[in-house]
């Protein structure tokens, strides 16, 4: 009996906190298939926000797909050989490396873009295209791909598997590819799954960075909050959600996949 | 297959020492020939430079100036590992996780270029070698040490290297296992019969499966020799010690004895010194009637461990000796008794080393 009465509270409880969390994002997606938000959904259910944002936004979804796959190619193809280096160099020169890529994330995403601002405002053709925003989200996600790969090689003796390979005539290259990066997948997907949703969702730096033409999709979602009516606004939200969370779910089931092997 | 005749390389190690970037002296400068097919052991305690001469050979380092490595006559001493054309065998076993055993025995044949036909009847011959069939398909973290051992051998061995080498390669296994694939690798090895460097801490490895033993210490040789010259004719007191369980006994000599608190034991000869250091193996020792006995003393202990019964007896010479008997002799503890040994099987080595 008492038993019985702990866990239903702890259920309560549990169930508390959990609709403490999903409340907000229910009404704040609700609200964009609802015809007007002030009479509530009484008022009916309708797609047309979300062809208005369609309409108005596509340009701004697509180009955060672009920046974020771009993102994820640079870290892999850097930040992967860059944690094999760091791992296999090791002592003091590796750990200051690895703490000056780690830094950005001190940092506030508006002085990273300050900085970029400062430095190369100056070459217009660079500061109006989207490699500029690349280049930002590239400083903000790398510690993230880096961390994570580094530490799979820290449960690995990628050393002696090197040596291994190496002793049975693979050259570097070979050896990189067929034993170190094979036995990192792991922390290589961690990684990526981290780079792409904070590439997809990143705010800060974007905002400082981006100009009319290159809007990114939570860009866009502060622009049409501030501009537009609050169902737009909403069904904006709604479009991210259908976006985002297909991707997160098939990365970690890949993840989990990978795990059970 | 041509046991005889010998396959692979030759190997030359010349004036090779290993200092490393924070100045510690791992290797002495040493030179070391190993002949085409001989199956030479490194041995001796572990920091004693054996690893750094076994990768430096390897072409996993590289020797200090002045140190050359020479395969078959040629300076291999820039060459990296992977065109070396050696197979090693590491003490982890540094098997890829990502791979199955027969992709990892078939990886070297892959590098190489081997097609895949001629690639899975190479894996196919060394999977029955090896005594792993039935594995081929499995994940190395579901393999047991053993099976992980046999693997990392079979992968070294498919490549046809020129030369073997093993590092320490049965330390990952409980002894019984050990004992077991110590001799699985010495028939192996045996019908390779390719030049093998075998480095170990285990002294009955190093005995079972060398050709030549290379005692190592403190970075340099001791001494390098047969088993049985190791054995019997040790240089210093070191390598007595390490090989085998030895008294090591100092008094003077006189006329040809050894002047011991129980007595004169004979040595040969007539020689005279004032401090000798001489070594005795337990079982050279025998036990006899006091009475007729040139060295007497009295049994402290008696351990009866099966194939022979092992004593300690003081009072014949300053430390106690340690003897093996065979076990059909009766004797107990506190018990006087006479020791004889022959003179030949006492052997003197330089005093202080």
């Amino acid at each position: 009996m008492r038993d019985r009465l702990i866990f239903t509270g702890q259920l309560i409880f549990t169930l508390l906190v959990a609709a403490f969390l999903v409340v907000p994002a229910i009404l704040s997606i609700s609200a964009g298939v609802t015809v007007n938000y002030f009479q509530g959904i009484r008022s009916g259910v309708t797609l047309q926000w979300v062809f208005q944002v369609w309409d108005l936004y596509a340009g701004t979804i697509g180009l955060s797909f672009v920046i974020a796959i771009a993102t994820l190619a640079v870290t892999l193809v850097v930040g992967v050989p860059a944690a094999y280096a760091l791992h296999v160099r090791g002592g003091r020169l590796s750990r200051i490396v690895e703490e000056i890529i780690t830094l950005p994330l001190a940092i506030p995403g508006l002085a990273i873009a300050l900085a970029l601002l400062l430095t190369y405002g100056s070459f217009s053709e660079f500061r109006r295209s989207w490699l500029f925003i690349l280049t930002g989200h590239v400083i903000f996600t790398m510690p993230f791909m880096v961390r994570s790969v580094m530490a799979v090689f820290a449960t690995i003796d990628v050393r002696t598997l090197d040596e291994g390979a190496a002793s049975l005539g693979a050259s570097p290259w070979r050896r990189f590819f067929d034993v170190i990066v094979p036995n990192a997948v792991p922390g290589i997907l961690a990684g990526s799954l981290m780079v792409v949703t904070l590439s997809l969702g990143e705010f800060n730096l974007t905002w400082m960075l981006h100009t009319p033409l290159t809007k990114t999709l939570p860009i866009g979602l502060a622009d049409s909050y501030a501009s537009m009516r609050l169902e737009v606004a909403s069904a904006y939200t709604l479009i991210f959600f259908v976006m985002i969370i297909p991707l997160l779910v098939a990365m970690q089931m890949f993840a989990d996949k990978e795990q059970a092997r | 297959m041509n046991v005889a005749a010998g396959h692979g390389a030759s190997v030359r190690v010349e004036n090779c020492g290993k200092t490393f970037a924070d100045g510690t002296r791992a290797l002495e400068p040493a030179t070391l020939d190993i002949a085409r097919g001989e199956t030479l052991v490194l041995l001796g305690p572990s920091g004693c430079g054996k690893t750094s001469m076994l990768r430096i050979i390897a072409g996993l380092e590289l020797p200090d100036p002045g140190g050359r490595v020479l395969f078959d006559d040629k300076d291999m001493t820039a060459v990296p590992i992977e065109q070396r054309n050696v197979g090693m065998v590491f003490q982890s076993y540094a098997l890829f996780p990502n791979m199955s055993v027969a992709d990892n025995i078939g990886y070297g044949l892959k590098i190489r270029g081997i097609g895949r036909e001629e690639r899975a009847r190479r894996v196919a011959e060394l999977v029955a070698l090896t005594n792993i069939s039935g594995l081929e398909n499995r994940r190395i973290e579901q393999l047991s040490g053993g099976q992980r051992q046999r693997v990392a051998l079979a992968r070294a061995v498919a490549i046809r290297p020129g030369i073997l080498l093993l590092d320490e390669p049965l330390t990952a296994l409980d002894a019984a296992l050990r004992d077991r694939l110590r001799g699985e690798l010495n028939r192996l090895l045996r019908a390779l019969g390719i030049t093998t460097i075998y480095v170990t801490h285990d002294q009955s490895e190093a005995m079972e499966l060398g050709d030549r033993i290379v005692v190592m210490q403190k970075g340099s040789i001791a001494q390098i020799g047969t088993p049985r010259e190791i054995y019997f004719a040790p240089k210093n007191r070191f390598v007595a010690e390490f090989i085998g369980a030895a008294n090591i006994i100092e008094s003077p000599v006189e006329n040809g004895h050894l002047v011991l608190p129980g007595g004169r034991q004979p040595i040969g000869g007539d020689a005279n010194l004032a401090a000798a250091v001489a070594m005795i193996r337990p079982e050279t020792i025998r036990v006899v009637e006091a009475e007729a006995a040139p060295l007497k003393g009295i049994i402290d202990s008696v351990s009866f461990i099966g194939d022979r019964q092992r004593m300690i007896v003081s009072g014949a010479s300053s430390k106690p000796l340690t003897l093996d008997a065979p076990n059909t002799v009766k004797a107990q503890a506190g018990e006087r008794i006479g020791l004889s040994i022959a003179p030949e099987a006492v052997r003197l080595l330089p005093p202080g080393s």
